[in-house]
């Protein structure tokens, strides 16, 4: 996969967003020395990318979240250390956002920097088996929203449709033509299909661009 | 499984209350339930139904009261210390013998305590929980599925027996999510000639109130309200018994304990010991039945519970000293591990 400088995952809560960010900001460090990940989570403190703040560490990855997060406070700060992705444009991002419209208000403050650059890519995450972003209709005003509020413009999907331990190969096919119709809706390109990895083999041939996760657990 | 969908405990709740005909939803943001009333404000102005965030817990359990009095099916949700405060009207709606829906996603106490999982409402929830002489019925769940079709179940429950019943479950079931069918068995929901829906001159005044000044008038309610709750005792209660037809050791869990406590039993199993699970979905009326005949056979029974040891008193009523029953908990947002709950089974007096 290629990456821009700058790669934010936006979306309807609980599509997904964090769990793709955790392996996103894994494979780009791959390819590149400075790299890292930005929880911008604001709404919901139940669920965060700092759940796996040990593994992106050893694995040289700079981390970037409220100094709240974990804490159990339920305060919607921003880190200052947030600064890092607009001014140092030699480190490469992957943002974890919020969920909505109300988790993308906190990209307000990046857009204009990001825009001005120009090197990021906005993907929107989307699984149509969630009741609310079920069909391709319902999953683009979620994404209309987000841009709204964000203040910044999707450039690609990303299909992580799933139903957790139930999830079979089919499961996942099934979400082709909703996939094709979203992304037919808002002219943009389906950037990615994410899947559990043990799924891998079955979809390799029928699915491109697709993309085995690692399931980040968290278990207190 | 084409029909299933992938949800929050949460936004299970507010399907179901929807599905089960629920138009009327009156909240006060407190994590960790928020989602329920995050959903029922997107979807209720979608389908003609009233979303309303209140000024407060109070006010709003005062509006379920109001919706509840004119025949509506309605609802609120919370977390523990937003329960408290809606105690009162808790109470006043018992006292008015009124239907209604009521959510606990419970979180670490007592006070604001913390946004974790925890299960030490127990008491309040089955006990009453406001002033006066009263119960709720009171659903614990223990799976996302269970969170849709418990719902569905309270509403019918609510029109029923005309009580307000408490769906009870913690931050883990509200927040986590698993495959959901909402191919829900719905019943259509009763006629109410009590309710106060205008008389139009053609009947006498239908009256909603808690307030009985004779207290000859009062003691008489109160007499009636508790024949009503024997019927509901001797019809309602639910449990899942697991492992236990040859269990000489008993664990008794509800919820998320329940769910722990299942896998610990598997794993004693395979290392030969004899025990098995009872889980109350009824926590009030509660099981005291099953774990009674329980108790002939089982020498030990264990408590499991995200709380400092509420259930547990329950349990030994029930074992009414037939055998030793002990506590295995964690507290604080903290939930047991299957290894704590495997070592209380295998060596015993095992805690936090």
């Amino acid at each position: 996969m290629e990456f821009k400088r700058v790669t934010l995952l936006a979306g309807h809560y609980g599509s997904g967003k964090t769990n793709i960010a955790v392996n996103l900001a894994m494979l780009l460090r791959q390819k590149r020395e400075r790299v890292a990940i930005a929880d911008l989570d604001i709404v919901n403190p139940y669920f965060r990318t700092k759940d796996s703040q040990y593994d992106l560490e050893q694995a040289g990855i700079r981390f970037i979240c409220s100094e709240y997060a974990n804490s159990n406070v339920d305060i919607p700060a921003l880190p200052q250390t947030l600064y890092a992705i607009t001014d140092d444009r030699e480190l490469s991002c992957i943002l974890d956002v919020g969920g909505d419209d109300r988790g993308a208000l906190a990209l307000g403050r990046l857009a204009p920097g990001l825009l001005e650059e120009n090197d990021f890519e906005m993907l929107f995450v989307v699984n149509f088996y969630r009741p609310l972003t079920s069909t391709a209709d319902d999953a683009l005003e979620v994404l209309r929203e987000i841009e709204i509020a964000g203040h910044l413009p999707f450039t690609g999907i990303v299909n992580n449709s799933n139903l957790g331990d139930e999830t079979t190969p089919d499961v996942v096919l099934r979400t082709a033509d909703r996939t094709q119709e979203l992304c037919g809706k808002c002219g943009l390109p389906l950037r990615l299909t994410t899947v559990n990895r043990p799924l891998v083999p079955a979809l390799r041939d029928k699915i491109p661009n697709l993309i085995g996760l690692d399931l980040q657990a968290k278990i207190r | 499984m084409a029909d299933k969908v992938l949800m929050k405990g949460n936004e299970a709740i507010a399907e179901a209350a929807i599905r089960a005909g629920c138009r009327h939803y009156f909240g006060y943001p407190i994590t960790p339930q928020t989602e329920i009333a995050a959903y029922m404000a997107k979807r209720m102005p979608k389908i003609g139904g009233t979303f309303l965030q209140a000024e407060s817990e109070i006010a709003a359990i005062n509006m379920v009261y109001g919706a509840a009095s004119a025949g509506k099916r309605a609802m609120t949700s919370s977390s523990s210390p937003g329960i408290s405060l809606k105690g009162e009207g808790i109470s006043y709606m018992a006292g008015s013998d009124l239907p209604g829906l009521i959510v606990n996603v419970q979180r670490g106490g007592p006070g604001l305590g913390g946004i974790q999982p925890s299960q030490s409402d127990y008491f309040q929830s089955t006990r009453g929980g406001g002033h006066g002489d009263y119960h709720l019925i009171v659903l614990a769940p223990a799976s996302v599925q269970e969170m849709a079709d418990m719902t569905v179940k309270a509403f019918d429950l609510a029109d029923k027996y005309r009580m307000p019943v408490m769906l009870l479950a913690d931050g883990t079931m509200g927040q986590m999510m698993e495959p959901v069918s909402l191919d829900l068995s719905i019943a259509e929901a009763p006629e109410k000639p009590w309710a106060t829906t205008g008389t139009k001159l053609a009947r006498p005044h239908n009256i909603v109130n808690s307030l009985s000044l004779v207290p000859e008038e009062l003691e008489k309610l109160n007499n009636a309200r508790y024949e009503k709750y024997e019927i509901v005792k001797q019809n309602e209660v639910m449990y899942e018994e697991y492992m236990m037809d040859d269990a000489e050791i008993c664990v008794v869990a509800f919820g998320i304990a329940a769910r722990v406590s299942k896998n610990a039993v598997v794993a004693a199993r395979k290392n030969g010991v004899k025990v098995g699970l009872i889980r109350p979905i009824t926590l009030w009326p509660f099981p005291a039945d099953v774990i009674a005949k329980a108790a002939d056979k089982a020498k030990r029974f264990i408590s499991v519970e995200l709380s400092m040891g509420q259930m547990i008193e329950d349990v030994r009523l029930a074992v009414n000293g037939k055998a030793p029953v002990e506590l295995c908990y964690r507290v604080g947002g903290m939930i047991p591990t299957p290894e704590q709950v495997l070592e209380a089974i295998e060596n015993g007096g095992a805690k936090s």
